[in-house]
C-alpha cells in the first residue's frame, strides 16, 4: 500500500518552502553532530543536556529533511519525532551501552574497560545454561497454559457473555488494580503449605502427604500464568470480538458443523490475537524473576534472577550485560520464525 | 413422528408429481413479546424466482432465516421438497444463502470461499477445482480465484457470495437483500444477472427485498409482507393491477385511494360524497356494505379539459395544484371538488399540458378501479 503511494507520489522540483526546510534540516543535523562530537569549545554544555540537545537536533534535522525531500505530503513523518526521540534516548542508547558493557572487563572498584571480551558471552552461557533452559521451559509452559485458559475465556466473553461482557472484561483486568509484587506475594499465601489449596490437594491425594505447592516449579509456572493471563486474554478477546457472526452462519450454511466452523473460520480469524497474546506472555515471562523469587527456590531460578543478582548483588556488569543480550537475542531467534510461520498478515491485522 | 409425517407428505406429493420447493405451515416466530412472523402459510413452487417484499420489520428476513435454519420457529412446520426441516441445523439442509453483507470469509481466497461447501461434503479435489472454475465463469469472475475478498469491488463480492452458494446445487437459494449495498447502476445490472443465472441453473430463488421495483423486475411471484403476515401473493402484474389491500396498493407502486359509497355491490356502482357516479369492474365489493375503498394507479388516469367528449367512464372534476415535468412524463397533483387529492402521471405524448390552477376532468376506466381493504394511508411513503 505505502509502496504504491510512494511510487504514485509526484516528484516535482522542490518548492521554496521545501528548500528552506531542507536548509534548516542540514543546519539542525550539523548542530546536533557538533554537540555530540564537538570538542572542548563546548565544555560549558555538559552531560545530559548536551546529549539530549544533540539527539533532539539530529531527530528534528532528519525528520524535517525527510519532509523536505519527500514533499509536503510527508508532514506525517514529523509526528514520528517525539516517539523517535524517546526511543533513541531510552532504548537505542542504553542498548548500545549495554552492548559495550557486555564486552568490557574489570570490577566496579577498579573500573571497567573495553577489552572485546567475547568470553563474557560464552561464560554467561556455560555457567547459566540451566537457568536459560529453565526460563524458556517455564515461559513456554506458562504461555501454553495461559493460552489454554485464556482462549475459552475470551471466546465466552466475546460470543456468549451478552450483557455481562463488560463486567467480565473488568474482572479480567481487575488484577492490575493490585501491584504485581503484591499479587505474587498473595499467591505465596494461597499456595502456602498449610493453605487451603495445598490441604485440599493433599486430601484428594493429588499431592503427597508431605508434598508442597510453594517452592516448586509448579508454583512458579502457575504464578507466571496468573500474572500474564490478562495479556493473553485481551488480544484474543479483541480478535474474536471482531469476528463477524454472519461468517459463522455462512460456514454453517455451507455444511460446516460447529467444530469445523471453528477450525476453518473462528480459529484462523482469531490467530492475530493468539500470536499477539503469546508474544505478550512469552517475552516478559522469559525474563521474569519475581515469580521465581517469591514462589520458588534457587532451584527454580530463571535467567531473570541471574541477571538481577549479577547486576545488583555481584556487581559483575559485563556478564550481566552479556546475559541480557543473550536473552534478548534468544527471544528474537525464537520469535522471528514464529511470526513468520503464523504470517505477518496476522500481526498486521492484530 | 415428524419424520414419518414428512416422508408421508413426500410420498403423497410424489404421487401428485408436484412437490413444492418450500412449504411453511402455520409458522410463527416470536422474539420476546414481538411477533416477527405471524402464523404464516406459504408455498413456493419448484424453479421459481420468488420475492418476499415488505418494509423493514415486516418479518421477511426472519422468514428467510427460518427457512435457512438460522432461527427456530416458535410454532409451525417448514418443509423443503416435502421433507420436514423445521428444527434442522443449517448444515443439515440442502439450502444455501447469499447473506446481506455477503459474509465472505476474509482469510480465504475467492476460490477457497467458493469451494468451502463442496469441501465440507468431501467432494474430491479435482472435481472441486473444476466446479469452482465453472462457477466463477458463470458469475463472470473467471481469473479471480486467487484474490482475497478485500481486493474485490462490492459487485464482485456479491457475485462471489452467489457462486459460493450456487456451487452446492442447493434445492433452494435464499437471498437476503443481496443488492442492498450496491449502487443504483450496479443494482440494475445485477437484477438482470441474477434473473439470467436463475433461469440458467433452474434453482428456486427466494429473494428478500424492500425494493418493490427490484421485486417486480425479477420475481415470478411476489409475496408482499406486512407486520409478520403475507398481505398479498401473486404474479407482479396481478398484484399491481389488483392489490386488494391499501397497504399493498401503496407499497407496490403508488395509488390514489378514496372512500366511496356503495350504490349497488353486484354491478359495481359507487358514488362519491358529492354524488359523482363511479364504477368498478374489479372484484372485492362485499354485498351489504354501505361504503368501500377504491383505488386507481396514477398512470391509468387521463386528464382533459372540462367538456371533452369520449372520456373513460369514471370522471371527476379537479383543479391542478402542482405540475412537475420529469421528461418521460409529467406528474400532476390534483384536488377534486370533493377534496380528494389525486396523483396523476401523464406521458408526454399530447401537446396539451396543464398548469397549476387549471380546472380539468380526471377520468379512468372501471377496469382500472380496484377495491381495497384496510386503512387508507397504510404503506404510504415506505
Amino acid at each position: 500500500m505505502s509502496e504504491e503511494q510512494v511510487a504514485g507520489s509526484e516528484r516535482t522540483s522542490p518548492t521554496r518552502p521545501q528548500q528552506l526546510l531542507l536548509a534548516g534540516s542540514v543546519a539542525a543535523i550539523a548542530l546536533g553532530l557538533l554537540l555530540l562530537l564537538g570538542g572542548a569549545g563546548l565544555g560549558s554544555v555538559e552531560g545530559f543536556t548536551r546529549l539530549f540537545g544533540a539527539l533532539a537536533m539530529l531527530v528534528l534535522g532528519c525528520g524535517s529533511g525527510l519532509v523536505a525531500i519527500r514533499g509536503e505530503s510527508r508532514v506525517a513523518y514529523l509526528l514520528l519525532i517525539p516517539g523517535g526521540a524517546w526511543l533513541i534516548l531510552f532504548y537505542l542508547i542504553p542498548m548500545a551501552r549495554l552492548a559495550v558493557t557486555s564486552l568490557q572487563e574489570g570490577t566496579l572498584e577498579q573500573g571497567f574497560r573495553m577489552a572485546w571480551k567475547w568470553s563474557n558471552f560464552s561464560e554467561a552461557f556455560s555457567t547459566f545454561g540451566d537457568q536459560f533452559l529453565r526460563s524458556f521451559l517455564y515461559a513456554g509452559i506458562a504461555t501454553a497454559v495461559a493460552l489454554l485458559i485464556a482462549y475459552p475465556l475470551a471466546y465466552f466473553i466475546a460470543f456468549r457473555a451478552g450483557r455481562f461482557k463488560n463486567l467480565l472484561l473488568v474482572m479480567v483486568l481487575m488484577p492490575f488494580l493490585v501491584p504485581f509484587l503484591l499479587r505474587t506475594l498473595a499467591w505465596k499465601i494461597v499456595l502456602a503449605d498449610d493453605g487451603f489449596v495445598a490441604d485440599s490437594l493433599r486430601a484428594l491425594g493429588i499431592i503427597a502427604e508431605n508434598g508442597r505447592l510453594l517452592a516448586t516449579s509448579t508454583a512458579v509456572v502457575a504464578g507466571i500464568v496468573y500474572n500474564f493471563l490478562p495479556f493473553m486474554t485481551l488480544p484474543i478477546y479483541v480478535s474474536l470480538e471482531k469476528v463477524d457472526h454472519s461468517l459463522l452462519e455462512a460456514a454453517s450454511d455451507l455444511y460446516a458443523k460447529p467444530a469445523t466452523a471453528f477450525a476453518k473460520v473462528t480459529w484462523p480469524l482469531s490467530r492475530p490475537g493468539v500470536v499477539a497474546g503469546t508474544l505478550l506472555t512469552l517475552i516478559p515471562a522469559a525474563g521474569d524473576y519475581v515469580n521465581a523469587t517469591l514462589l520458588g527456590t534457587p532451584r527454580q531460578f530463571m535467567i531473570g534472577n541471574v541477571i538481577q543478582s549479577r547486576f545488583l548483588v555481584v556487581l559483575d556488569y559485563p556478564v550481566a550485560a552479556a546475559l541480557s543480550f543473550t536473552l534478548m537475542l534468544t527471544i528474537l531467534a525464537l520469535i522471528i520464525p514464529y511470526v513468520r510461520a503464523t504470517g505477518t498478515e496476522d500481526l498486521a491485522a492484530a | 413422528m415428524t419424520q414419518a409425517a414428512g416422508s408421508m407428505a413426500t410420498e403423497e406429493a410424489k404421487l401428485n408429481g408436484d412437490i413444492p420447493a418450500v412449504e411453511l405451515i402455520g409458522v410463527t416466530k416470536r422474539f420476546g413479546d414481538t411477533v416477527a412472523v405471524d402464523d404464516m402459510y406459504l408455498t413456493v413452487g419448484e424453479n421459481t424466482f420468488f420475492a418476499l417484499l415488505g418494509p423493514s420489520g415486516c418479518g421477511k428476513t426472519t422468514t428467510l432465516r427460518m427457512t435457512g435454519g438460522f432461527e427456530d420457529p416458535t410454532a409451525g412446520i417448514i418443509r423443503l421438497h416435502g421433507e420436514e426441516v423445521t428444527n434442522l441445523k443449517p448444515y443439515r439442509r440442502l439450502v444455501n444463502t447469499v447473506f446481506q453483507s455477503y459474509a465472505l470469509f476474509p482469510h480465504l481466497t475467492v476460490g477457497r470461499n467458493v469451494a468451502f461447501g463442496l469441501q465440507q461434503r468431501d467432494v474430491d479435489r479435482a472435481e472441486i477445482k473444476r466446479r469452482v472454475a465453472e462457477m466463477l465463469e458463470l458469475v463472470q469472475l473467471g481469473g479471480f480465484a486467487d484474490r482475497k475478498p478485500h481486493q474485490l469491488s462490492g459487485g464482485q463480492r456479491q457475485r462471489v457470495a452467489l457462486a459460493r452458494a450456487l456451487i452446492n446445487h442447493p434445492r433452494v437459494l435464499l437471498l437476503d437483500e443481496p443488492l442492498g449495498a450496491l449502487d443504483l447502476k450496479l443494482r440494475k445490472e445485477m437484477q438482470i444477472e441474477l434473473k439470467r443465472i436463475q433461469s440458467e441453473v433452474g434453482i428456486t430463488f427466494i429473494h428478500v427485498t424492500h425494493d418493490q421495483e427490484e421485486a417486480m423486475t425479477m420475481a415470478d411471484t411476489i409475496a408482499v409482507m406486512n407486520m409478520g403476515r403475507i398481505e398479498r401473493l401473486g404474479a407482479p402484474t396481478d398484484i399491481y393491477d389488483d392489490p386488494r389491500s391499501s397497504f399493498v396498493a401503496n407499497f407496490l407502486g403508488a395509488s390514489n385511494l378514496m372512500e366511496v359509497g356503495v350504490v349497488d355491490a353486484s354491478s359495481g356502482r359507487l358514488a362519491l360524497g358529492d354524488g359523482t357516479q363511479l364504477h368498478t369492474s374489479g372484484p372485492g365489493l362485499a354485498p351489504g356494505e354501505a361504503t368501500a375503498k377504491i383505488g386507481v394507479r396514477p398512470e391509468k388516469i387521463r386528464l382533459a379539459r372540462v367538456g371533452t367528449a369520449g372520456l373513460p367512464e369514471n370522471a371527476i372534476e379537479a383543479d391542478i395544484t402542482d405540475a412537475a415535468f420529469i421528461g418521460v412524463s409529467t406528474q400532476y397533483l390534483l384536488r377534486s371538488t370533493v377534496g380528494t387529492v389525486l396523483n396523476v402521471v401523464v406521458q408526454n405524448i399530447e401537446a396539451d399540458r396543464f398548469a397549476p390552477g387549471d380546472r380539468v376532468v380526471a377520468a379512468w376506466s372501471p377496469q382500472h378501479t380496484f377495491v381495497v381493504r384496510g386503512e387508507i394511508g397504510a404503506g404510504e411513503g415506505v
